[in-house]
């Protein structure tokens, strides 16, 4: 648990809390793309090199910038007269924060069995035995090749189910947004 | 602490964070926005169990959120898709105002 990780970290959070809490839309989608920065970097200190390179492209390449278009088609950019929260937010915020409480706690009462935690040492030698330094698991060294090879083999099934679901959803999403405009369209001509 | 207990952690926190998001804000794409968050925290967490669990060189870990990618990217076009149609029908993206059902 180095430096790096508290501020990698840190940045995520900070970007996925400007993300929900800035009053400005167009401010939350800049800040989305900080989290989402964030979380690659994360993808990137976990020796995942594929995946953060597969999260810049296509969160910040395409998601977030699909927001900002987003964004901007609705013309949601000015702060509604009612704020920016919603009637219930505060039994949205209970929920999520029940959600974090049972989370963390999750987390906290299974430390001792989750992978990478130190064997707890027998009673006599547990004194000469540093507590919570873990043995640093060697970072798995995986190449291009090798993902290639694993999605063209053994996950060839599911490779092809996410094309044909990626064609599907780019068909479906121009159809949904075009279909209002050729229904006035037609209505005009009758 | 361990390296595996930080990082799901913070994907617990970025998880309640895009909750919390999704649950409070008015704004359709502000909701997408809280969504993304979570499925985002998700892939944290398996990228974190792929490199710390014991089989990495299995990479079943790491393709699992590679998929998760791609289909939250066609979720994400889904969504806004449907929130710009929606602001076309109702000139509104403030969910408290669209309560009927009806066109």
């Amino acid at each position: 648990m180095g430096l790096i990780f508290y501020l990698i970290a840190a940045l995520t959070v900070v970007g996925g809390l400007a993300a929900v809490l800035l009053k400005n839309t167009v401010h939350c989608a800049l800040a989305l793309t900080v989290a989402f920065a964030g979380l690659a970097l994360l993808f990137l200190n976990l020796d995942a090199q594929f995946a953060g390179f597969a999260q810049i492209l296509v969160y910040i390449g395409a998601v977030a910038i699909l927001v900002v278009f987003a964004i901007l088609l609705t013309g949601g950019s000015e702060t509604p007269q009612g704020g920016v929260f919603s009637r219930s937010w505060l039994a949205g915020l209970t929920a999520a924060a029940a959600v974090f409480a049972v989370l963390g706690w999750a987390v906290a009462a299974s430390a001792p069995r989750l992978p990478g935690a130190a064997i707890p040492a027998p009673a006599a030698t547990r004194a000469s035995v540093i507590p919570s330094a873990p043995v640093a698991a060697p970072a798995p060294a995986v190449t291009v090749e090798q993902i290639g090879r694993v999605l063209a083999g053994r996950y060839v099934l599911p490779l092809e189910i996410v094309a044909v679901l990626l064609t599907a959803a780019l068909i479906g999403a121009v159809i949904v947004a075009m279909h209002e405009k050729t229904g006035r369209e037609k209505e005009g001509l009758e | 602490m361990t390296p595996l207990m930080g990082y799901l952690l913070v994907a617990a926190l970025v998880f309640s964070i895009g909750l919390a998001g999704a649950l409070t804000r008015r704004n359709a794409i502000l909701v997408l926005i809280g969504i993304e968050l979570m499925l985002n925290a998700a892939n944290l967490n398996l990228i974190a169990f792929w490199r710390y669990g014991p089989h990495p060189e299995l990479l079943t870990g790491m393709i699992f959120a590679i998929f998760s990618i791609a289909v939250a990217a066609a979720e994400a076009a889904v969504g806004l898709g449907l929130v710009i149609q929606i602001h076309r029908h109702a000139h509104t993206t403030d969910l408290d105002a669209i309560n009927r059902m009806k066109g």
